[in-house]
């Protein structure tokens, strides 16, 4: 159960970040596992909720290049994890346009700083089981 | 959508604002006064018979209140439902409740925007989202650009097949005196204009003007007293996937595939009896998945539909008449101006780009990130 008065679901998600993990949670009651984190579980409402690390193996489902002026192409993506969630991403260490999708991708952390709160991305894992 | 009589309620008036670039300070609620009363004008109404007020816009946070302040009418019922740019659909289902209810006689929905004048990131301002934001997605252009990725990844659909759709959109527009653009537009000129999201160019999004529009709604009953000839609502639906894009389970298949059978089913007509559609769009991929989502072809097969002029004039299916969101008109919140063009096919009152015989008119709503949709069918008399 979740005590909001206590702690906050991004505020889990982020002190995970901040120790180089990508958490998920997984509702109990059917072990469906879900993403943005939340107080509630979707769909059956319960709050028997548990934290998991993910592996950090996903799979590129979908992917765009952004054009911003005066910039690089930038990637975002749509990140399915190999543990059965997804969430919006980017993959780095590559072209924009070379994200592929059905691309396996392993997760790490982009760190925070004073203004911003420490998010994931991806780099190209090969052909990662 | 047990309970809304297919027929119960007409449209009755309809009308756009300025539309294009407004002078400076004119102000969103401006444009909704002004078609208001234009809409009214249409059917012979009087601002004293309106007691029903629809409005959903983005520079106003709280709609029904703003419009209602600057006309001054105290509406009997009203409704801010704010889902993007197919509020205006929801707000038909919600107004034909009213008057099916008598909670209200005369409703009238409206909107503005003067999204070119002030910037659409002035007019649009997104919600922070800790999960989406960092990564800097153009919003909402990444999002239907993610779509159309998935979209030619698991179907074989091609960027030319987009630009089909803006192709389309121009020929159309050709034939608006309304249209925003005048001049004409290439395949070759959508593939090689400025890339903004990946597969999407400028000329695959959707146009940023500044305008609005409103549309009277009545029983039956009234409809039948007034000046010009009753567009019917036959059918409506709805329904809501997600908010953000990531929570998008399918990026292939939209929630047309809900609200367009239960629009159908309310309306006792099939795909093959519409004559003419109405379908936001605020990207080229837009057509292409509802064409398949409300059946007009199967799944995946949209791109190869729209092909070789398909829904140009002269082709096999007439779409967006007025040349669309991408040539024509988009201020923003398109969605009332979707049905506008509907009401007015099924009127015969749209000239050079009138559909011949068009008795029955498909308008389709999408808001937010392929996050809401909503279909209303509109229908002439011989269609009750």
């Amino acid at each position: 159960m979740t005590d909001l008065t206590k702690q906050s679901p991004l505020g889990v998600y982020v002190e995970h970040l901040n120790k180089g993990e990508l958490a998920y949670q997984v509702n109990k009651d059917t072990n469906k596992a879900f993403f943005y984190p939340r107080a509630i579980a979707p769909e059956t409402g319960s709050d028997n909720i548990e934290w998991r690390v993910s592996k950090g193996l996903g799979t590129v489902y979908t992917t765009t290049a952004v054009h911003y002026k005066g910039e690089q192409p930038l990637n975002v993506a749509m990140i399915d994890m190999d543990e059965g969630y997804r969430l919006m991403s980017r993959v780095e260490d590559i072209a924009a346009m070379d994200v592929k999708i059905g691309m396996r991708v392993k997760f790490k952390v982009h760190p925070g700083d004073d203004k911003a709160l420490p998010y994931p991305v991806f780099t190209p894992a090969g052909d990662a089981k | 959508m047990s309970g809304l009589k297919k027929g119960s309620i007409a449209v009755v008036g309809a009308a756009e604002s300025d539309l294009g670039l407004v002078a400076q300070h004119t102000t969103p609620v401006d444009l909704m006064a002004q078609a208001t009363m234009r809409a009214l004008d249409d059917c012979g109404l009087k601002l004293k018979d309106v007691d029903g007020l629809f409005v959903a816009a983005t520079q106003v946070r709280m709609g029904p209140m703003s419009l209602a302040e600057y006309l001054r009418i105290k509406p009997k019922v009203f409704d801010g439902t704010q889902i993007g740019g197919s509020s205006f659909m929801t707000h038909v289902a919600h107004a034909q409740m009213a008057i099916q209810l008598g909670l209200c006689e005369v409703a009238v929905i409206a909107y503005g925007s003067t999204q070119r004048s002030v910037s659409r990131a002035a007019a649009s301002p997104r919600e922070f989202n800790p999960y989406e934001t960092p990564y800097r997605p153009i919003l909402p252009i990444s999002a239907y650009a993610m779509a159309a990725a998935r979209h030619m990844h698991q179907y074989g659909t091609k960027r030319e097949h987009l630009a089909e759709v803006a192709v389309a959109a121009r020929k159309w527009a050709l034939l608006n005196p309304k249209a925003w653009e005048k001049e004409p537009l290439t395949i070759e000129q959508v593939l090689n204009a400025r890339m903004v999201s990946y597969p999407f160019t400028v000329r695959d999004c959707c146009l940023v003007v500044d305008g609005g529009g409103a549309i009277v709604l009545t029983s039956a009953a009234k409809a039948k007293t007034l000046k010009k000839k009753p567009v019917y609502v036959l059918g409506v639906g709805e329904t809501l996937s997600h908010a953000n894009i990531s929570s998008l389970p399918d990026f292939t298949v939209t929630g047309a595939s809900v609200s367009g059978p239960q629009a159908f089913k309310m309306a006792g007509v099939k795909p093959k009896d519409v004559n003419m559609l109405s379908l936001y769009d605020a990207f080229t991929i837009n057509p292409i998945l509802f064409l398949e989502d409300l059946g007009f072809c199967p799944k995946g097969e949209g791109g190869r539909f729209v092909a070789d002029g398909a829904i140009a004039p002269g082709g096999k299916l007439p779409v967006n008449t007025s040349g669309g969101g991408l040539s024509y008109c988009h201020p923003g919140m398109y969605g009332l101006l979707v049905m506008i063009e509907a009401i007015r096919q099924v009127r015969g009152e749209c000239g050079e780009r009138q559909v011949k015989n068009c008795d029955v008119a498909l308008a389709h709503g999408n808001g937010g990130v392929l996050s809401s949709q909503c279909t209303v069918i509109f229908g002439s008399e011989n269609t009750l």
